[in-house]
């Protein structure tokens, strides 16, 4: 579905600021597979994100998906397969526009956009009925901008946005972190929902240690660009937040050094 | 004066229909894409000089007047493609278009000044009261269709989120090309009714385009809102026609000269950019502290009652 071989991205190449933010990334995902990815900061979490999506494209190494090498394809071309929800909830919609506006938008990902009505009679019915999925009440306000919509009614709906057409690939780029614990508990509990109801293969960053075990059936850990340790899915049941810390420290010879990371 | 004011107002209103194929053009630059497009200034005199050109030749005036269209619409186009492929920032490349427009303008009419009199336009036979009103409204209603389409709404996403629009796969370098074109091919639109309105078209017609579409845009919208596009693109074709009125006025007032009216333009848009900043931070303090003072008084117990 998704492979990644020997992926190296470089920022300020020659510049004495030069970083290695990935450095021979191997990384294969089969269909439906839900993998958390946790790493300190700087890891290279959000690289990897951009270098999936295609808002960044590697310096050197490969990304397939389902086995055509896309490494080379801008983001709007690689949208057609790939989902995705920000880390800030204002990131994933239109402000300006009215939910079902957003919904047709998203409708529309990966096809030619022409000059057919963006929202039909039978598309507002079928916004409505993705919409009820939430359980926010937010299929009675197709005509509400978002912006004035609360962080995690945005975040919700970026979710659904992001899969209601039933991408390949979904990336969830630490979408619950601007959110306070309860609401974001929510937003995760949607996540938990939508991936199994859809069988999206997913690939999640998090700061939350007891979140990336608890969801998912496959868990990466990166440091300073590289993956240090990648439990499959005989292992992740196994696992606690205490060996997965005890093990960084063992792999990365220091600790793990992140101002944000949640225990559990 | 009273009554030379009241004299002076149909000419203004005619006017303010005139432009208001520019001030829509400028909304959907300043407003939908939140790219400051300064091409508009060479693009209207485009319009005006195509216009006039073709019909000094004896083209049908109607043909005449989609030509300009289609050249505004050019220009715009290439002021895309610099910000876009160029990537140059947006002011810029408005401005360097709008240099190389007053070349290129001087080469399609030849003459600094190519006068319409003697040769039938869109006029002729029809008077201007009553074609700009009806192509006013039908501009307007075809503009709200086309931002509910897909391709409509790609473009108002991109000058809203372009990251978001992004990862749901339009491509923001088209949807900004196709808006700037759209837009000026508006603005060209306008230049060559104004130039058949007024008998000829002028090189230097267009200087300052840009600040008068802007007050337009913003005056609209001081008094109509911009809660979707309708009431938008309403208030960009009103906010047109209010200032014309207003120009009318000032250049009333004992002691202005019509040489004034840019200056005045000037002030207008000034007023109308800070008015309305300066509210809305007013308004925050005021909601903010009978907030905090709520709260306070929630805090302090029932012991008070706590009338909320």
């Amino acid at each position: 579905m998704l492979e990644l071989a020997n992926v190296t991205k470089l920022f300020f190449p020659g510049s004495p600021d030069e970083k290695v933010a990935l450095s021979g990334i191997h990384l294969s995902l089969k269909p439906g597979d839900f993998m958390t990815v946790i790493g300190s900061n700087g890891a290279g979490k959000s690289t990897l994100m951009n270098i999936i999506s295609g808002v960044l494209t590697p310096d050197f190494g490969e990304v397939k998906i389902n086995g055509v090498p896309v490494q080379q394809l801008p983001e709007y071309k690689r949208s057609r397969w790939i989902g995705r929800v920000f880390q800030d909830p204002m990131a994933g919609t239109a402000p300006n526009m009215t939910i079902e506006e957003n919904m047709a938008i998203a409708y529309m990902r990966g096809k030619r956009r022409g000059l057919i009505f963006g929202v039909t009679r039978s598309k507002r019915h079928f916004f409505r009925e993705q919409l009820e999925r939430l359980n926010l009440g937010l299929e009675d306000r197709l005509k509400a901008k978002v912006g004035q919509l609360s962080g995690r009614e945005r975040q919700a709906l970026s979710l659904l946005m992001a899969t209601f057409t039933q991408p390949q690939i979904l990336l969830l780029d630490e979408h619950t972190a601007a959110l306070d614990p309860a609401r974001a508990e929510l937003v995760t509990r949607l996540t938990e929902q939508i991936v199994r109801e859809m069988k999206l293969t997913t690939l999640m960053v998090t700061h939350n240690m007891e979140q990336a075990l608890r969801l998912g059936n496959r868990l990466i850990m990166m440091d300073k660009g590289r993956i240090i340790l990648n439990v499959d899915e005989q292992r992740k049941p196994e696992l606690t937040v205490d060996k997965l810390l005890r093990e960084f420290e063992q792999i990365s010879g220091h600790k793990l050094a992140d101002d944000r990371v949640v225990l559990g | 004066m009273f009554a030379s004011m009241l004299e002076s107002m149909p000419g203004a209103i005619q006017l303010g229909l005139l432009y208001a194929c520019m001030s829509l053009g400028v909304y959907i630059t300043y407003r939908i894409l939140d790219f400051p497009d300064l091409t508009v200034d060479g693009s209207f005199t485009t319009g005006a000089a195509i216009a006039a050109v073709m019909i000094t030749h004896g083209y049908s005036p109607w043909l005449s007047t989609a030509c300009a269209f289609v050249g505004g619409a050019a220009a715009g186009a290439l002021t895309g493609l610099l910000h876009t492929k160029g990537k140059i920032n947006a002011l810029l490349s408005g401005i360097i278009m709008m240099i190389a427009l007053y070349s290129i303008n001087l080469r399609i009419s030849k003459l600094p000044n190519l006068p319409l009199i003697k040769y039938e336009t869109v006029f002729t036979h029809i008077s201007p009261w009553l074609l700009m009103p009806i192509f006013v409204i039908v501009v307007k209603l075809l503009l709200d269709a086309f931002f509910q389409t897909d391709l409509g709404l790609s473009l108002r996403a991109t000058g809203d989120n372009a990251r978001m629009i992004r990862s749901f796969g339009a491509h923001t370098d088209n949807t900004k090309i196709i808006g700037v074109s759209l837009s000026n091919g508006l603005v060209a639109l306008s230049g060559a009714f104004v130039a058949q309105e007024q008998g000829y078209s002028d090189q230097s017609m267009g200087i300052g385009m840009i600040v008068i579409g802007l007050a337009a845009v913003i005056i609209g919208e001081a008094i109509f809102g911009r809660r979707t596009v309708f009431w938008a693109t309403l208030s960009a074709i009103v906010g047109m026609i209010i200032y014309r009125v207003v120009i009318a006025l000032a250049l009333r007032v004992p002691g202005f000269k019509p040489t004034d009216l840019k200056v005045i333009t000037a002030v207008i848009v000034i007023f109308a950019l800070v008015i309305p900043t300066a509210q809305r931070a007013i308004r925050q303090k005021r909601l903010a502290r009978r907030r905090s003072a709520e709260l306070a008084a929630a805090l302090t117990g029932s012991s008070a009652g706590g009338d909320r």
